[in-house]
């Protein structure tokens, strides 16, 4: 297997696939039912938000190793209408409030690292990575 | 995770599904407690189950393991939003804290020291129903022959209003050795607020004058309720009321101003509409009540009949307060 795959998001059907692809490759990375969990779940949110926000966008799922230690990284890009408010969705409370799921924060907290580049009319660009411990 | 927990849950749990014993679910709420201080999230104690599980009945672990991979993708959002709830916990804490510091200030800006005018006992009581007050009191004392208050309530509540009230101590300050007639001071302060707060905050203030060579008390009013007077020689109310817009709405606005002479026994209450829309169960507390109250302790010292009427109407309130509570008493001995 490559070290990169990804999914792209068009439809609601999209994002189970993308959930797929990330859960087999944290299971073949040797991630536990817990993690395995955490990331898919983290995949979910950010392809949902491609779906809801971007219209279209790609999930892509990457091995990863440095400094002897192993992971697995997701790149969630589109080309959509971009994030205005960087701060705003990275609050607690912003996007659980309205109901719109575990939001920016949530992934972040399900995930190790993370990182967002998002710029208004061009589009956003979500790195996550989750190390194996 | 340490590996010590998940061996002592699944003990905990062998045991408990050998005997069923009161003891052990005992023993589970402490280890409960443990997990949530080692900050275990709910879907990694379901993982510690699901292996305790197949470890106690390994023929079944083939058939109930997926229900639990069910229960743990259930459960990541249940950890998220008690992950999110902690944070949000401690961000409240922090903002309390600022609001600590917030209140210090206002305390300490807003400081008053009671005059010392002779033939005059004054009381008061000033009790903010949240952490920050929306009611305002500030003496002014000239040579122990005058001794000036306003009572204000600034609709509004917080950092904004705590502004408010600087402006109005710093405006009565600038006037204490010039013309310093109501009607005058309200008008000065009138304009100082209307030039710097925005359209949405006014302010109501009672401001009154004691002089004590005449024993008179000279009074104005912008918008705020009325004081009372009583009247020793005829055991009766009367209300001390005098035209003004309130502060803050219009640039030009003419205050009235009227003076009454104080005799022995005497006393002048002012007071916000904290104390006057006192709520109970039955309704608003009636005014007669207030006035009944406030007979039964005419004779007391000044302080002492403020603090009986704060402590009666608390306790008919239910031990609340619905909102900022203010008495200031001027009473000729």
């Amino acid at each position: 297997m490559s070290n990169r795959s990804s999914v792209e998001i068009f439809t609601e059907w999209d994002i189970v696939a993308a959930r797929q692809l990330g859960r087999n490759e944290a299971k073949n990375s040797g991630f536990g039912t817990v993690d395995q969990a955490r990331i898919t779940t983290a995949i979910s949110e950010l392809a949902r938000n491609i779906y809801l926000y971007a219209g279209k966008g790609k999930i892509e799922i990457e091995r990863v190793s440095t400094d002897g230690m192993k992971g697995m990284t997701i790149i969630a890009s589109d080309e959509g209408p971009g994030i205005p408010d960087l701060r705003k969705v990275m609050e607690d409370g912003f996007s659980t409030s309205g109901g719109l799921g575990a939001g920016m924060p949530g992934v972040k907290r399900l995930m190790d690292d993370f990182k967002v580049e998002s710029e208004v009319g061009k589009g956003t660009t979500i790195t996550a990575t989750k190390w194996l411990r | 995770m340490p590996q010590e927990v998940g061996k002592q849950y699944s003990e905990l749990l062998r045991k408990y599904v050998a005997h069923e014993n009161e003891t052990d679910l005992y023993a589970a709420q402490q280890v409960s407690r443990k997990f949530i201080e080692k900050k275990i999230s709910p879907e990694e104690v379901i993982s510690l189950h699901k292996t305790s599980v197949e470890k106690i009945f390994p023929d079944l672990a083939s058939r109930i393991g997926p229900s639990y991979d069910f229960l743990i993708e259930m459960m990541i959002h249940y950890g998220l939003a008690l992950m999110e709830h902690q944070s949000l916990v401690r961000k409240q804490e922090s903002m309390e804290i600022e609001m600590d510091v917030a209140v210090k200030v206002q305390d300490m800006l807003l400081e008053t020291t009671v005059p010392k005018v002779g033939g005059l006992d004054i009381g008061i009581v000033s009790k903010p129903a949240n952490k920050m007050s929306g009611d305002y009191v500030y003496f002014i004392e000239s040579g122990h022959e005058e001794a000036c208050v306003a009572v204000a309530d600034v609709m509004g509540k917080g950092i904004p209003a705590a502004l408010c009230m600087s402006m109005i101590k710093f405006g009565m300050d600038s006037l204490r050795e010039k013309a310093n007639d109501p009607r005058h001071v309200l008008e000065v302060i009138n304009q100082i607020v209307e030039k710097s707060m925005d359209d949405s905050m006014f302010i109501s203030m009672f401001y009154g004058k004691y002089v004590a060579s005449t024993s008179t008390f000279t009074f104005g009013s912008a918008g705020h309720e009325p004081a009372l007077l009583y009247r020793a020689a005829e055991d009766r109310f009367v209300e001390l009321d005098a035209k003004g817009l309130l502060l803050g709405i219009s640039k030009d606005v003419d205050f009235q101003q009227e003076s009454v002479e104080l005799l022995s026994g005497d006393f002048i209450v002012m007071l916000t509409d904290g104390v006057t829309e006192g709520r109970n169960a039955e309704g608003f507390i009636e005014e007669d009540v207030i006035l009944d109250m406030l007979r039964d302790v005419k004779n007391l010292p000044a302080q002492q009949i403020v603090d009986h009427l704060y402590t009666e109407l608390f306790k008919m309130q239910n031990y609340m307060l619905h909102d900022d509570f203010t008495l200031v008493l001027y009473k000729k001995e």
